[in-house]
């Protein structure tokens, strides 16, 4: 965990401080709704379709045990008892009133919380893979560089108003799990060949209505610079992106009109400029950050304790085991996914009592510790194996123990018409729907790795592109329809998927999913071959011809 | 619109003057960009300060041969939320070496006071009255910075390690 101090504490009181002025001078009419609406933006309250939202930043997917429990309260007081965990490892609150909203906000912020650069067109909550820190085989704990960027980001008086949302994601695992390629710049930590620690560059990655995998720019950025260079990258964007179309302005755009290398030609010649100036790092500097970063006094511990392997006995518990726990890098330890996906339920919602339950679950066996996911998930990254049978009953007594991690039923969706303002369709319902097809798990276990990604509109934010089976609501004639995209991933491999056919309904979505899944399963060369792998493997033809031809 | 100097409300010396109108004799004057360019070798001759409004889709280092010559640079913000002209401040201050006045003109409101001021503007042309009379408090909301910028209010990351460079 990052520990804040003296200026992170009296920063976020201050920003707090302004807001409620800011708020007081809209309710007074001193500020117009066109006026506003940045600055609520950035302090992450939307305006949706039933009421104002409030997203909390969760930086880098990390979570202390007390910070959950404040969550907790917020939803308990000021929500309708219930927060929702993004594909943006943040968390949102539905149900806010504007009135409430500071002191919502200096409730969250005694405990180093808030909603600084969750919305707006700025550089929004860096993220980072959920295991950072607690897998085997990281360069580096990519959650220092992630803090570093929060901090040089934060109120950034040049960036704060970009033409468009800036989103930057970091890998130091060989696997990527924070899916930087589809990121306005994807940071790619690793050694080069004489053993320094640096950064790939990758720019122009992103979603939404134009998909792009991003480009890589620089193959190895030594640590030090990455403040100067990344300032460059903006400096470069923030003068030249579009303004004119709010669609075309991200800068996935930009490098795609003027291409990579053009683009990479004006970063280098601003970075020439400043990169020996006051952005570069120090080991002093790096220390620091570092040095603020408490690890777990991990024990030395066996990897098979007499609990364990007793519990193992119990199918149950074998089978949560199977599907929920991770390797971790310290012997005797596990990384426990907690899926808040139970069939049936809006994926990523958990209630005020699940977050208590697990902030106290974190406290008794995870030091204190929590992770949010890209794939609304939470995660426990470090537990004894020793105590894995007891935060097992435990979690399974509040529902939180559905071993369907990774499976077709843990589906990524945005919260869709139920929520959103922008959405053309429903969402949520479409997960639930297909969630109960397979609500049988040992099925959905037959089936293997799947993810499907479903957005309700064309802004992606349920990332369709990147699902292996990916379902974007589009409307046609006042009514909803659903396209079906196949074999698009966001990992190391990141591609987008492809079209399967012409959009089906609303009706026909869960029903076309189930076929398209019975195809997999007569096509695959056997239970190795992922559903993805299959799809790479054959294209998506065999897939249009079965499904097409039953419905 | 009242003219905020280093952080006072102060009379504007410089009259803005349209394209096509004469130049007073004698006093200052802040033109456009069209007509700056167009009348750049005359204006060099002019016994009064000259000043030019330097649109936000221009690189800003096109400006460099023109510096000598110029009182007061302006750059615009066609709506506030159209940030280009903050990097162009930064590169006149940082890259360029302007030490001169450099004003924030457009739609100029009180929430942006400290991002402009942090940038390298030192003189703000607010749109609305009671933001002139809140500079004082906006730009000293906050105690400390994370990121160093052209105002050198030192950074979090160096003030942490006792190497403030220049305290307030």
């Amino acid at each position: 965990m990052y520990v804040y101090d003296e200026f992170d504490r009296a920063f976020l009181a201050e920003r707090v401080a302004e807001f409620r002025d800011q708020v007081n001078r809209r309710l007074a009419g001193a500020l117009n709704e066109d006026e506003f609406k940045p600055l609520r933006l950035m302090n992450g309250v939307y305006l949706q379709l039933h009421a104002y939202m409030l997203r909390v930043a969760i930086p880098y997917g990390t979570l202390s045990a007390a910070q959950l429990r404040r969550m907790a309260h917020v939803a308990r007081t000021y929500d309708r008892g219930y927060g929702h965990f993004t594909t943006r490892q943040n968390i949102q609150f539905n149900w806010i009133k504007l009135e409430n909203l500071p002191d919502a906000m200096a409730e969250l912020a005694e405990v180093g919380v808030h909603g600084i650069q969750t919305s707006g067109n700025c550089i929004r909550n860096v993220t980072t893979d959920q295991w950072a820190g607690a897998v085997p085989g990281e360069f580096d704990d990519p959650r220092i560089w992630a803090e570093i960027l929060r901090q040089y980001s934060t109120l950034h008086p040049e960036f704060t108003y970009l033409p468009r949302k800036f989103k930057i994601a970091i890998t130091a695992a060989g696997h990527d799990r924070a899916a930087i390629k589809v990121h306005d710049v994807g940071l790619r930590l690793h050694r080069n060949e004489a053993g320094e620690l640096g950064f790939e560059v990758l720019v122009g990655g992103g979603l939404g209505r134009t998909p792009f995998v991003g480009k890589s720019i620089r193959p190895f950025l030594p640590v030090r610079e990455l403040l100067s260079y990344i300032e460059a990258i903006m400096r470069v964007y923030n003068q030249y992106g579009r303004r004119d179309n709010i669609y075309k302005a991200r800068i996935k755009i930009l490098v795609h009109e003027i291409g990579a290398e053009e683009f990479s030609k004006a970063v280098e010649a601003e970075w020439a400029a400043i990169r020996d100036g006051a952005l570069h790092l120090t080991d002093e500097m790096i220390e620091e950050i570092r040095s603020r970063f408490v690890y777990p006094a991990y024990e030395a511990l066996d990897d098979e304790p007499a609990e364990f392997t007793a519990a193992m006995a119990d199918p149950r518990f074998a089978t949560w085991f199977a599907n929920s726990v991770h390797p971790h890098k310290v012997p005797g330890y596990s990384i426990v996914t907690i899926s808040l996906k139970p069939v049936g339920a809006p994926p990523g919602d958990a209630t005020a009592d699940q977050m208590d339950v697990i902030a106290d679950l974190a406290d008794a066996h995870a030091f204190g510790e929590i992770r949010v996911g890209h794939e609304q998930n939470l995660c426990l990254p470090s537990v004894a194996r020793r105590d894995l049978p007891e935060l097992w009953r435990r979690l399974d007594a509040a529902g939180l123990a559905t071993p369907n991690v990774n499976l077709v039923n843990d589906i990524i969706s945005c919260p869709g018409l139920d929520y959103c303002a922008l959405a053309n369709t429903r969402a949520i319902p479409v997960a639930q729907e297909i969630a109960k097809r397979f609500a049988d798990l040992d099925k959905a276990r037959g089936i293997g790795r799947l993810h499907i990604n479903i957005s309700g509109c064309i802004n992606a934010c349920g990332h369709h592109h990147v699902g292996h089976i990916g379902i974007l609501g589009v409307e046609k004639n006042g009514q909803e329809f659903f396209q079906i995209t196949l074999g698009g991933r966001a990992d190391e491999q990141a591609q987008l998927g492809t079209l399967l056919g012409p959009a089906v309904s609303y009706d026909q979505v869960p029903g076309l999913v189930e076929d398209v899944v019975a195809t997999y399963m007569e096509l695959r060369s056997g239970p190795q071959e992922l559903f993805v792998d299959t799809v790479a493997r054959l294209g998506v033809e065999p897939f249009k011809e079965r499904v097409y031809a039953a419905h | 619109m009242p003219l905020i100097e280093k952080g006072r409300v102060v009379e504007d010396r410089f009259h803005r003057i349209g394209d096509d109108e004469a130049l007073p004799e004698g006093a200052p004057v802040l033109i456009g960009i069209d007509r700056f360019l167009r009348e750049a070798e005359a204006l060099k001759g002019r016994q009064a300060p000259v000043g030019v409004i330097w649109p936000n889709d221009r690189p800003i280092g096109e400006i460099e041969p023109y510096l000598g010559q110029l009182s007061l640079i302006a750059l615009g913000f066609p709506i506030f939320r159209d940030g280009r002209a903050y990097s162009q401040a930064r590169l006149l201050r940082e890259r360029l070496g302007w030490t001169g006045p450099l004003r924030a003109v457009g739609n100029v409101l009180q929430d942006q006071f400290l991002l402009m001021q942090r940038s390298g503007f030192d003189q703000i042309e607010a749109v609305k009255q009671a933001d002139a009379a809140a500079f004082e408090e906006v730009v000293h909301r906050y105690s400390a910075f994370y990121q160093p910028a052209t105002d050198e209010r030192p950074s979090l990351l160096r003030q942490r390690l006792g190497r403030t460079a220049r305290p307030e």
